[in-house]
């Protein structure tokens, strides 16, 4: 697993050790050799006890008219001579640094006038020890079983949760096993955030399951295969969906799925469209009719089951019922595995080459699959002594929150707040500008977070007006320090009205 | 290279070490035309510069050779000086020298400009059309006041106690400012040393070596081998200022004679038009071209 983000990383990133404690930057091409406590030509890269550091203290957002591009890519030769304004920066806490003990004001707070409204935005980077990340997993694949330990390097690092329509829910990170476990298991799990957060790919194992490696953007890869295809719904649903295609042309689909397989004769669709019934029985438990639970066990086979022969799943075929060449379709969800066959004399199912009008209708499946995709929410709560850095009444600015009054974003991006007490937010990583997670050697994480609210609103919940910098000052003073990045598309401008 | 608009109108483009501020005056077609020359030109000056940086850190002397354009602009910005005894590399100008390319580009891009400046780090190239003028605001110790306790205060924002008007004819081109608060090491003890000269490259070359010429022999003064502090730099194993205690009033003279001395025989000679040299409180003037400035004790 790389690691991009930790401090040691970026030094390996951009300097090389030359012994006597001299790191030569390769951040730009002049080369500097730094000695330990000095900073290079350019003051923003320093050599701090043999690491090299950025010494960035913040990240401005631009509002680009062409949302996601940098504010300047005039080397590539698409600049288009609109540059940074005030009134198009917003300030992340990105780089802001902390103050910890926090009952001193956040490292910034920044006034702006938006849309006549005079606002102001408290930026911090927060030190989080009660955070971690939810995982999505689209996929049908059994990963493991529900509340197994998920391990990273052999540290328990999180456990599975719920599987969600399609996906396979993972929790990691939270205070246990940041602080609650060995000392290992914390320092492990916070490199496992850290990277997850950086949106790089970490392998995890599972107990009693498989191996995983997750990365936010990317295809899960199940012990070394990469998903291709999210299911189109469960194996009910698929039938449902393509009933009407199916009739004429089959006179049995059976969708196989680890949750619920469907059997199309018997299913409520099969019944409307007035199938004739096969006597073809599925293995598993009846839920209703056409729908059944537990077919086979969970595994890497067809629709998330351990199945690799589909026929498997047949448990016994009515000779009342059935009669010699009824045309059978075997399918999983995702439509990547179909088998035909065709009921010989003896009634036994024999494979046979699919037809046009039936493989058009698997392929349709795929089609309408979903790209398999990992997703990764960090979740944190704000509510703790972070908080004096907003405001000298804390309790004030929960409720503001959790009353819409006041904004917050992560680093510019959106985050969902939690219902409820205290300040619990969650953001998706890939709508952070990059490099926007650290962390400290608690172990804790350290994310950006910005507050934005009317300023009228800051005075009234005993903010600290008396450090308000208008932005243009902010800006101008971190000056060469400040490193810009283009807004994230798809974010909602933190200053517009709520 | 990263291009941004700051407050009032300014351009700021940074790569690597470099960072200009800049701001032309004119039509708005040709205000436009001389940030987009701008920004052409800066983006490939840490390439060429880099790429001659052994001879650009060695001292200069008659048989230096340079091919690059800002190289060459250092190379004549020092050589001047060098001429004169003193050691001197060309990185000396370097501030300078890329503010006068700056400025060029901005000026060949658009001819009807009013006027313009180019800053980088202090060392300011400027051009003013006739009938026109800039004022400049002169910073009486860069490491100056903090902007603002606690809060934003990242840098120290200076305080000015002196302003310049530049007017078309005067011949000055360039203004500079050294002293050991900056980035570069000092063999002085100036606090500020501005001068005024034809071209930038010169302004900051001169202002560098009145500023290591600012100097006395005190307890006070604590000094160590530049390159103890940094492996490539040009001053090799000369002992550069890293800290100064405080100094009597004779030590305060006796430094800021030997700088102005220095100054003087420079604007005699004719290599610079003016300086102003600043330590602990107290101020000398040389040259026509400088305004009084006031005094203050530390």
């Amino acid at each position: 697993m790389s690691d991009r983000v930790s401090a040691q990383a970026r030094s390996e990133k951009y300097g090389q050790s030359e012994g006597d404690g001299i790191i030569r930057c390769d951040a730009c091409p002049v080369l500097c050799r730094i000695r330990p406590g000095r900073s290079g030509a350019c003051s923003r890269y320093a050599n701090e006890d043999g690491q090299l550091v950025r010494t960035d203290p913040a990240l401005a957002l631009a509002q680009t008219l062409e949302a996601g591009r940098p504010v300047v890519a005039f080397a590539e030769g698409a600049w288009d001579g609109k540059l940074l304004d005030p009134g198009r920066a917003f300030v992340t806490g990105i780089g802001a640094g902390t103050t910890y003990p926090d009952y001193k004001p956040a490292p910034f707070i920044v006034g702006a006038t938006h849309a006549g409204v005079d606002t102001v935005t408290v930026v911090t980077e927060g030190m989080f020890s009660y955070c971690g990340v939810k995982v999505k997993i689209d996929t049908d694949r059994h990963l493991g079983p529900e509340a197994a330990p998920v391990r990273a390097k052999g540290e328990q690092v999180g456990h599975v949760t719920t599987a969600e329509y399609g996906s396979q829910m993972l929790s990691l990170g939270g205070v246990r096993h940041l602080t609650g476990g060995s000392k290992k298991e914390g320092n492990v799990t916070c490199e496992t955030l850290l990277a997850l957060c950086a949106a790089e790919p970490v392998t995890l194992t599972i107990d009693g399951g498989h191996e995983v490696v997750v990365q936010a953007g990317q295809a899960p890869i199940v012990d070394g295969t990469p998903e291709r295809r999210m299911r189109v719904g469960c194996g009910s649903a698929t039938v449902g969906i393509f009933a009407q295609q199916w009739l004429g042309h089959a006179d049995e689909v059976i969708v196989v799925d680890d949750h619920i397989t469907g059997v199309l004769s018997e299913h409520q669709a099969g019944k409307v469209l007035g199938m004739r019934a096969t006597g073809i029985r599925v293995r598993g438990r009846r839920s209703t009719p056409g729908r059944y639970f537990q077919v086979a066990a969970p595994g890497l086979g067809w629709g998330g089951t351990d199945i690799t022969d589909p026929l498997a799943i047949i448990e016994s075929i009515d000779p009342k019922l059935a009669w010699p060449g009824l045309r059978l379709l075997l399918t999983s969800t995702t439509g990547e595995d179909a088998l035909w066959c065709v009921l010989d004399e003896q009634l036994r199912p024999i494979p046979a080459e699919m037809p046009k009008p039936v493989r058009t209708v698997v392929e349709r499946i795929g089609e309408n699959c979903e790209p398999s995709l990992c997703t990764v929410l960090f979740m944190a709560g704000a509510g703790g002594s972070l908080r004096a850095g907003v405001t000298e009444n804390p309790v004030l600015l929960t409720r503001a929150v959790a009353a819409g009054e006041v904004r917050v974003t992560m680093g510019g991006a959106p985050v969902y707040l939690w219902p409820g007490g205290g300040i619990t937010v969650m953001a998706d990583v890939l709508r952070f500008p990059g490099n926007a997670f650290g962390h400290v050697p608690t172990p804790a994480l350290v994310a950006p977070i910005e507050f934005t609210l009317p300023r009228a609103l800051y005075q009234r919940l005993g903010g600290h007006m008396d450090e308000i910098v208008p932005v243009e000052e902010l800006l101008r003073g971190l000056g060469e320090q400040l490193r810009v990045e283009g807004w994230m598309p798809g974010n909602p401008w933190p200053f517009a009205k709520p | 290279m990263i291009a941004q608009r700051l407050a009032g109108e300014r351009l700021h483009l940074s790569h690597g070490p470099m960072d200009v501020v800049l701001r032309g005056w004119g039509a708005a077609h040709e205000v436009a035309a001389a940030e987009l020359a701008a920004a052409a030109r800066f983006a490939t000056i840490l390439q060429e510069l880099v790429a001659e940086l052994p001879t650009l850190r060695a001292a200069v002397g008659a048989e230096t050779r340079l091919d690059g354009p800002v190289a060459r602009r250092m190379l004549a910005g020092c050589l001047p000086f060098a001429r004169q005894g003193v050691f001197v590399t060309a990185m000396a100008a370097v501030a300078g020298a890329v503010a006068d390319e700056v400025l060029a580009a901005m000026r060949a891009a658009a001819p009807g400009l009013r006027r313009a400046y180019v800053n980088d780090g202090g060392d300011i190239a400027v051009f003013v059309a006739p009938g026109e003028s800039l004022t400049l605001g002169m910073v009486a110790d860069p490491a100056g006041s903090p902007a603002r306790a606690g809060g934003c205060a990242r840098g120290p924002v200076a305080d000015f106690d002196g302003t310049l008007s530049l007017g078309h004819g005067m011949g000055i081109g360039g203004v500079a400012t050294s002293g050991r608060h900056g980035r570069s090491f000092s063999l002085g003890i100036a606090d500020a040393v501005t001068v005024l000269a034809r071209d930038a490259a010169t302004a900051d070359a001169a202002a560098t070596l009145i500023a290591n010429a600012v100097d006395v022999e005190s307890p006070a003064v604590r000094r160590r081998a530049a390159r103890a502090l940094d492996p490539d730099s040009d001053l090799g194993d000369r002992p550069v200022t890293v800290s100064l205690g405080p100094l009597d009033e004779a030590e305060i003279a006796a430094a800021l004679d030997a700088g102005a001395a220095r100054a003087e025989a420079w604007c005699r000679a004719g290599l610079i038009r003016g300086a102003a040299l600043r330590l602990a409180g107290r101020a000398r003037i040389a040259g026509a071209s400088v305004p009084a400035l006031p005094e203050h004790a530390a």
